[in-house]
């Protein structure tokens, strides 16, 4: 297949906005090619999408569709020769998560955090969502065995937890939330900061996060370590955010990479001592991201209307779920993780939605390298992933962003700066944040640009980048967005003008890292006491087993001989 | 009598409820329990069968003595026999109400019905 | 040969400590097993093929026979039922969703004679829960209501709950206080330290004294559903003084006049007890895999039981689209009955209505349902005949293991054929076109 003469932003390949044919053969992008001609003339080619991190699959999303049938009478689309009935709006069916994604030219999607005990339910779901290429990152960041080892300094042992932890649960990286409060949780407390002392394990949130730091590197994971921040969404916790970053500057990435990826930096960049005074830090963080160089974020930005808070911060869903009086779902994990769910609704005249509306824009257009920004809404927590457009726009338009301005609280323009930000992304910078970077944050060499050797997943948008003013026509660029020309997978045209034409099931990455043999059997010990005493399953029956991933891309990260440290 | 008519799981009808057409079964979930005053008050020492009615439907079942019981409470592992006494009402949630049934409770000579013949009457269609 | 860490295909524990004995294929002896899943796990007397009711007496057929009247049945049908589920694996609900879909008929299970209600309670207030896990290793307050495990979930106080040993209880049952409810003693609350008899269909009523007591409102009657002030002002103490307390609930809840609104009322219990400490609820979910159709319901319509797909996609209201109601109603025109016995746990009057329409069995075992249906397909059992996913009543999921060979097909590969046979019937019927 050959795409022709399309309007190509490749931005991995230095290509922005050149007129170029792209060559298909065998699923891959190649030098040449013969086959059927798709015309792009003019249109805007990019990559299939990358969505590093998004809530898809598991027991937290399924919980929220279950305690929320309302949602799911939203969204409904019958059974067509192709598709299976969809339904749901923030909670949408695993069906509706793979047409929706691909409609908008999106091909790879991560589940952002998954508890290893956990994780069989996850790729029972995830193998139920259609066309995308799939990840799941695996929870560590409130595990015994974690915090045992990091007590003990023990890095090489924590690092062979973390490559047996990965097999078990086929995850893909190392996902770390509220570090040490999900333990606390278990008692029904939270930790206060990042040296809050976790009780009955004696290490503090700083230790956690820099030991699975060390570990993440020492294994060479292609990913490095995805955090979600102590203290999320409470006024003032930017400092904490900050905090958190400092730990980790000394700390060496042992690939071409960041150390640490923030998750949905938005709900970490308060400031404000309460919801009264509440206000926008995101132009310090902005200002931090602009200094350094160890670390990336996604925005995990705010849509106006219905959401369902789903996270691994238990403690901050109870908050959530006492301010707005609403239902709270509650899942503590034993020996692992906590997790909550509440479904909410992000007002256009409430102030402190407005603020936080703003921060996910500010933080995204006061940090100069987009490298560094990836496009979410930390889906459904800020808002469905289906409003992508919207924050692609927002972006692009300051005439829109002011037309939205104009429609919310009179208040929230002296609460943040996004009122006087001139920046206006351009096609190239939305290319990184949606595509280049997110593949690239992630370790996934063969997504996310469109050189030979790369999967063939490419968009083609309806719209012309060298005849249209994303920042006039902001509502035209929007609509092309939400459905893409041509959505093509793997070599394979999915999706066309909104059309699911074939609904394949696309590859779970998982990573199988190796450890030195004596360190391995020194965890083995560990776990078998874990097992015999405090578990209540069985540790044969424990791990995940082939039979959930039937379609598998095994990374399996170079191995370190047994006398190699990484500071 | 007048009484409440609760159901519900017990060890033995578990154990029987994979091997439902044999005598396990048929005694495991043929028996109502009463408290021991009910019992001795229905005159039931003699191991006669109880008879239970409502508007629902009626049971005869075999019969005996739990002091775990209140007065006025009568419980019927769950199973064919509990059901007759059940109504198909769901109050609007899909779920009918097992527990609380109302029902007249009395001594009988009627014997117990094994199950394919307390299924007799409404097999009759389907076997037509 | 020796098969270890087998998982019990019974009950809602899931057991995974099982040891069983395969010798000539057939499972010899079973350990660890409670007399519920040893019973299953011994087996009984199986259908011996399948059967095809002509002239009202079941006749002798062949799978595709049956698979191909199946079908019929469901094609001729407008409003076919397809119920049960709960005890079968959730490869085989999967293949229930795409055939319900095919069909356009209602899928439902057996949770809307069972935890419907707790679902329903669920929608209103979310459900505040952890896996069995955090009890055993953190509960030093257990409260069981309405519910019955000493005969229904035999294993759960040795492994999650009264008796069992964890990382932050170490005493073990001497470190826990055990609270049981209900409206009579039981075998479960002679291993309690504190009985309370409640009057039947008083539940919501005691809960919300309970809810007052608890927020600091000492203003109520002096007996509440039969059960003295005093005791309930000791109670509320005795939850608000836990360290992490768990409340189990049950059949007693959900049965109970009130049914929904009971759980409603307790899940709010137990939401503000977490205003003053630490405190989880769990639905004691009966069958072994009843919790994993919910779930594969949710992630394939977006709800999780009693879904009408007779528009296409899903539809979903408990009271008009569970099994029960459209039975009642006489809106269901055939059924599907697979891993459950509607006709044993259904009101009478229910029953009458299955009977008068065609029902297509699939099961391993003859039981009254089999006495009502048209079609019989017996079928290898789940978790010992053939493998597959079960998801426990704390919401954790594990793969049920194949110990022996069958001659049966799977619940699986018969849902599977069936659908197969109607596709290829519709196809036939249209004039060979494609769909």
């Amino acid at each position: 297949m050959i795409v022709k003469g399309g309007t190509v932003y490749d931005p991995a390949n230095g290509i922005f906005g050149e007129e170029m044919d792209i060559c298909i053969e065998g699923g891959r992008i190649t030098e040449k090619a013969a086959g059927e001609e798709i015309d792009a003339k003019g249109l805007l080619v990019m990559p299939g999408g990358v969505d590093a991190h998004s809530h898809i699959a598991g027991k937290k999303v399924n919980t929220g569709r279950i305690m929320s049938p309302g949602d799911s009478r939203s969204g409904v689309e019958p059974r067509t020769a192709v598709c299976r009935p969809s339904t749901g709006y923030t909670v949408p069916n695993c069906y509706a998560m793979g047409y929706r994604y691909a409609r908008m030219g999106y091909t790879t999607v991560f589940e952002a955090a998954t508890p290893i005990i956990d994780a069989r339910h996850t790729h029972e779901e995830l193998k139920e969502i259609p066309i995308l290429d799939k990840g799941a990152l695996t929870l560590f960041g409130n595990n015994w065995e974690v915090m045992e080892c990091v007590h003990d300094r023990d890095i090489p042992k924590l690092a062979a937890y973390v490559a047996w932890g990965l097999q078990a649960a086929r995850g893909y990286g190392v996902k770390i939330v509220n570090p040490g409060g999900g333990e606390a949780w278990g008692f029904g407390t939270n930790v206060k900061g990042v040296h809050d002392p976790v009780p009955n394990f004696d290490v503090t949130p700083a230790e956690i996060i820099r030991g699975l730091a060390q570990a993440n590197e020492m294994l060479r994971l292609p990913h490095s370590i995805h955090l979600h921040f102590n203290n999320l969404g409470k006024p003032g916790n930017y400092s904490t955010a900050l905090e958190t970053l400092e730990l980790l500057k000394d700390i060496k990435p042992s690939r071409r990479r960041q150390v640490v990826h923030v998750a949905h930096m938005q709900f970490s960049s308060y400031g404000g001592t309460s919801w009264k005074d509440f206000e926008s830090r995101a132009p310090d963080i902005a200002d931090y991201f602009n200094k350094s160089s160890h670390a990336t974020m996604d925005m995990g930005q705010v849509i106006f209307g219905n959401a369902t808070t789903m996270t691994a911060d238990a403690p901050l869903e109870y908050a959530n779920a006492r301010i707005a009086h609403a239902k709270w779902s509650n899942y503590d994990i034993e020996l692992e993780e906590s997790s909550g769910v509440v479904p909410w609704v992000y007002g256009r005249k409430m102030l402190v939605n407005d603020v936080q509306w703003a921060i996910g824009l500010e933080l995204a257009l006061l940090t100069k390298d987009p490298w560094k920004v990836l496009l979410t809404t930390d889906h459904p927590n800020g808002g469905p992933f289906v409003n992508y457009p919207e924050v692609i726009t927002l972006l692009m338009s300051r005439p829109k962003r002011e037309a939205e301005i104009a429609t919310q609280h009179e208040m929230a323009p002296k609460r943040s700066t996004i009122a006087t930000i001139d920046r206006e992304m351009d096609w190239g910078e939305v290319a990184v944040m949606t595509r280049a970077a997110p593949a690239r944050v992630l370790g996934l060499a063969e997504k996310g640009h469109l050189g030979p050797g790369a999967d063939a997943d490419i968009t083609i948008y309806d719209l012309k980048p060298n005849e249209v003013d994303p920042s006039v026509d902001h509502a035209l660029v929007k609509k092309a967005l939400a459905a893409a020309k041509y959505t093509i997978k793997g070599g394979a045209v999915v999706a066309k003008e909104g059309e699911i034409l074939q609904a394949p099931l696309g590859r779970t990455y998982w990573v199988q890292a190796e450890v030195p043999a004596a360190d391995a059997q020194r965890l083995m010990v560990d776990l078998q006491e874990k097992f015999d005493r405090y578990y209540s399953i069985q540790l044969s029956n424990y791990m995940v087993q082939d039979a959930y991933v039937a379609n598998p891309v095994v990374i399996r990260p170079p191995a370190r001989e047994a006398a190699k440290e990484v500071a | 009598m007048k009484a409440i008519m609760i159901s519900g799981r017990t060890l033995a009808q578990g154990v029987a409820c994979e091997n439902k057409m044999s005598a396990d079964f048929l005694a495991a979930t043929s028996v109502c329990s009463l408290s021991q005053g009910d019992y001795q008050q229905l005159g039931l020492l003699e191991g006669k069968n109880v008879l239970l009615k409502n508007g629902f439907g009626q049971a005869v079942l075999s019969a005996r003595s739990d002091p775990g019981l209140p007065a006025g409470v009568v419980f019927i592992p769950m199973g064919p026999w509990a059901n007759a006494l059940v109504g198909s009402d769901t109050g609007g949630c899909g779920t009918p109400q097992f527990k609380g049934v109302e029902v007249e409770v009395e001594a009988t000579e009627a014997p117990v019905l094994g199950v394919r013949d307390l299924f007799r009457d409404i097999t009759k269609g389907v076997e037509a | 040969m020796i098969q270890e860490d087998v998982i019990c295909s019974f009950c809602g524990c899931l057991c995974d400590d099982i040891t069983a004995e395969v010798e000539a294929g057939a499972v010899s002896r079973v350990r660890h097993a409670c007399r519920l899943g040893a019973s299953k796990m011994m087996g009984h007397d199986r259908i011996k093929g399948p059967m095809i009711r002509e002239d009202g007496t079941l006749v002798e057929a062949s799978y595709q026979e049956a698979y191909d009247r199946a079908a019929q049945i469901l094609l001729a049908a407008r409003r076919p039922l397809l119920y049960g589920w709960a005890s079968t694996v959730c490869e085989a609900q999967e293949k229930g969703v795409l055939l319900a879909e095919e069909v356009g008929g209602v899928m439902d299970s057996t949770a809307t004679v069972c935890h419907g209600p707790s679902v329903i309670g669920i929608e209103e207030k979310g459900l505040a829960s952890s896996t069995l896990g955090q009890v055993k290793n953190r509960a030093d307050t257990i409260v069981f209501w309405g519910c019955n495990p000493a005969e229904a979930h035999p294993r759960h106080s040795l492994r999650y709950s009264s008796n069992v040993v964890g990382r932050f209880t170490p005493l073990g049952r001497a470190g826990r206080k055990i609270v049981v409810v209900d409206i009579r003693e039981t075998r479960t609350s002679k291993n309690a330290d504190k009985l309370v008899l409640i009057e039947p269909g008083s539940d919501y009523e005691v809960i919300s004294a309970l809810r007052m007591l608890v927020s600091g409102k000492a203003v109520i009657p002096e007996r509440v559903g039969g059960v003295d002030k005093a005791d309930l002002v000791a109670l509320a103490e005795i939850l608000k003084r836990a360290k992490f307390g768990a409340f189990f609930f049950g059949l007693g809840i959900t049965h109970s006049r009130g049914r929904y609104k009971n759980v409603d009322n307790a899940l709010s219990l137990v939401a503000e007890l977490n205003s003053y400490t630490k405190f989880v609820v769990m639905p004691m979910r009966g069958h072994y895999n009843v919790a994993g159709i919910g779930q594969v319901l949710a992630w394939s319509s977006g709800f999780p039981m009693s879904v009408d797909f007779a528009r296409g996609m899903p539809y979903f209201n408990p009271g008009e689209t569970a099994a029960c109601d459209l039975l009642a109603r006489q809106d269901a025109d055939a059924a599907l009955i697979i891993a459950a016995d509607p006709a044993s746990n259904f009101p009478r009057s229910t029953v009458q209505a299955l009977a008068r329409i065609p029902v297509i069995q699939i099961d391993p075992y003859e039981n009254p349902t089999t006495l009502l249906s048209k079609v019989v397909i017996p079928s290898a059992i789940a978790g010992i005949e053939a493998a597959g996913t079960a998801y426990r009543m704390d919401g954790l999921a594990l793969r049920m293991k194949k110990l022996i060979d069958s001659p049966y097909p799977s619940d699986e590969e018969i849902i599977g054929q069936i659908l197969e046979s109607v596709k290829r019937q519709r196809e036939m019927s249209a004039g060979g076109a494609a769909r």
